[in-house]
């Protein structure tokens, strides 16, 4: 399963990419792989405050719905419109194009509670 | 993890060598998928998909007053069946409620077959043991049978490749006893997926080497291993109904639109007065099978739906259609909003997605 170094990560299967103010979130390979198939996401309205470990999208495969969860308190900034006519986006690039959304942080200190790569590849290893 | 809980089919080393993710369904581990559920769905479409289904009950009947005791209990008319059929039918509470639907086949003169749901074999048992009249024989063989569904429009050319050129397999809906490789199997044309196809019964023993036997053979003819996952998404294309989920207790067969497979002409069966009750009265609600009218997020089972703002049901069953790429589903609405062509709304996590009351099936096989 691809884990990459330079990303952090949440128990809930989130990865997270640090670009100055803000972060971009999306699912990790492992989550993909456990969904399969996406066929909708809901995207967050850009403007909205969420809190830490808010549910803030959905990912829905064939067969379940799954609430994608904000890593981090902040602003979304961003949301990933390509997901709305190509879901499968997830599937194919979950660190690439499959990104969901991107938040403006309150408090770049928030991100210490994130997982490292080598502590979430121990998650879904151990 | 309540794995251990779980009972396992014959195949379960079978699945999990092919990589398949096991599930608890109806206190049975069971692969929801190998691949993936999209890509299993349209392998059964296109060309050969084998879905254990050992899970699945067996009981046989028989004895002289086997037919007349049956026709008594089921809601079909057994007196239809000639040796080597077999009729979807129903097994009723004095209620009109759905206990199971089953297929019910003769096997012999006084011998018949029933397949039960995985979920149920228990209830119908006792069921069918609490009205057994002395001098029928009833016998649960579900232990001793194993199971496998082969579906897809290239099966007939895959038991050409097992059995023969020659040799013919039964028409629809008949069972026939073949041997392939040494081992004794019974064969009937039936399935859940609108694809032809068979159903092939074996002992449990043999179940194995079945399955891998046949699956090796197939590859030629695009056969791949699918899942419950797959297995659902076919059926719903094709408005049959899950016990369970379309089907219940607090549900008959005529709210459901199933009435065909119910003979109120017989005499006497569980259920009978409830049913002419319901015919004479009009059912309150009906079971209606719909299309989401544009993209959105799939509509699933308890989704509100709505007519004209007003909650009139809920979803029983809903996916994301493979095949005709749309969320589509069916689900119970009182009759005065269950037409043909009505417009109602789902409602999904608080908003409202339009949708259309389809006829059924929901998808149809372009020839």
């Amino acid at each position: 399963m691809n884990v990459p170094d330079n990303l952090l990560y949440t128990k809930s299967h989130e990865w997270i990419r640090r670009e100055g103010d803000n972060v971009r979130v999306g699912i990790t390979d492992h989550a993909q792989a456990e969904l399969t198939d996406v066929v909708f996401v809901e995207l967050p309205k850009v403007g909205t405050n969420v809190e830490a470990k808010a549910p803030v999208a959905v990912v829905e495969s064939v067969k379940a719905a799954s609430d994608i969860y904000a890593p981090v308190k902040g602003t979304v900034v961003e949301a990933n419109n390509a997901l709305t006519n190509n879901p499968a986006l997830i599937n194919t690039d979950p660190f690439g194009e499959g990104w969901i959304f991107a938040l403006k942080i309150d408090n770049p200190d928030d991100l210490k509670n994130l997982l490292s790569a080598a502590a979430y590849k121990e998650q879904i290893e151990g | 993890m309540s794995e251990l809980a779980e009972k396992k089919t014959p195949l379960y080393q079978e699945h999990v060598r092919l990589g398949a993710r096991m599930v608890p369904f109806g206190g049975w581990l069971m692969p929801v998928q190998y691949s993936s559920i999209v890509d299993e769905h349209h392998t059964v479409r296109n060309a050969i998909g084998m879905f254990d289904i050992s899970h699945m009950g067996q009981f046989i009947v028989s004895g002289n007053d086997a037919r007349d005791w049956l026709n008594r209990i089921l809601t079909n008319n057994v007196a239809n069946l000639d040796v080597g059929q077999g009729q979807y039918t129903f097994l009723l509470n004095d209620n009109g409620g759905v206990i199971d639907d089953l297929i019910l086949y003769r096997i012999g003169q006084s011998e018949f077959l029933l397949v039960v749901n995985a979920s149920k074999i228990e209830e119908d048992f006792a069921w069918l043991e609490k009205h057994r009249q002395d001098g029928t024989m009833l016998k649960n063989r579900s232990a001793d049978f194993g199971g496998v569904a082969i579906q897809g429009p290239r099966v007939v050319d895959l038991f050409h490749d097992l059995l023969g050129q020659s040799v013919e397999l039964p028409a629809r809906n008949h069972i026939i006893d073949f041997v392939i490789l040494e081992m004794p199997v019974s064969i009937a044309r039936t399935g859940y997926t609108g694809e032809d196809g068979v159903e092939v019964f074996f002992r449990a023993s043999d179940a194995a080497k079945f399955w891998t036997f046949v699956l090796e053979r197939g590859a030629r003819f695009g056969a791949k291993p699918c899942g419950l996952g797959a297995r659902d998404t076919l059926r719903l294309e094709m408005c049959y109904p899950l016990n369970g989920s379309d089907l219940s207790a607090e549900r008959n067969p005529i709210e459901a639109g199933l009435g065909f497979f119910v003979d109120l002409e017989k005499p006497n069966f569980p259920g009978r007065e409830k049913l002419l009750q319901t015919k004479a009265n009009g059912a309150r609600q009906r079971l209606i099978a719909f299309k989401m009218n544009g993209k959105g997020p799939p509509p699933r089972p308890h989704y509100s739906l709505l007519n004209n703002g007003a909650r009139v049901g809920e979803i029983s069953s809903g996916t994301l259609s493979p095949s005709l790429n749309i969320g589509i589903g069916m689900g119970y609405v009182l009759t005065a909003s269950a037409r043909i062509g009505t417009r109602l709304e789902v409602e999904i996590r608080g908003q409202k997605f339009p949708a259309t009351i389809e006829k059924k099936p929901l998808y149809k096989k372009q020839s």
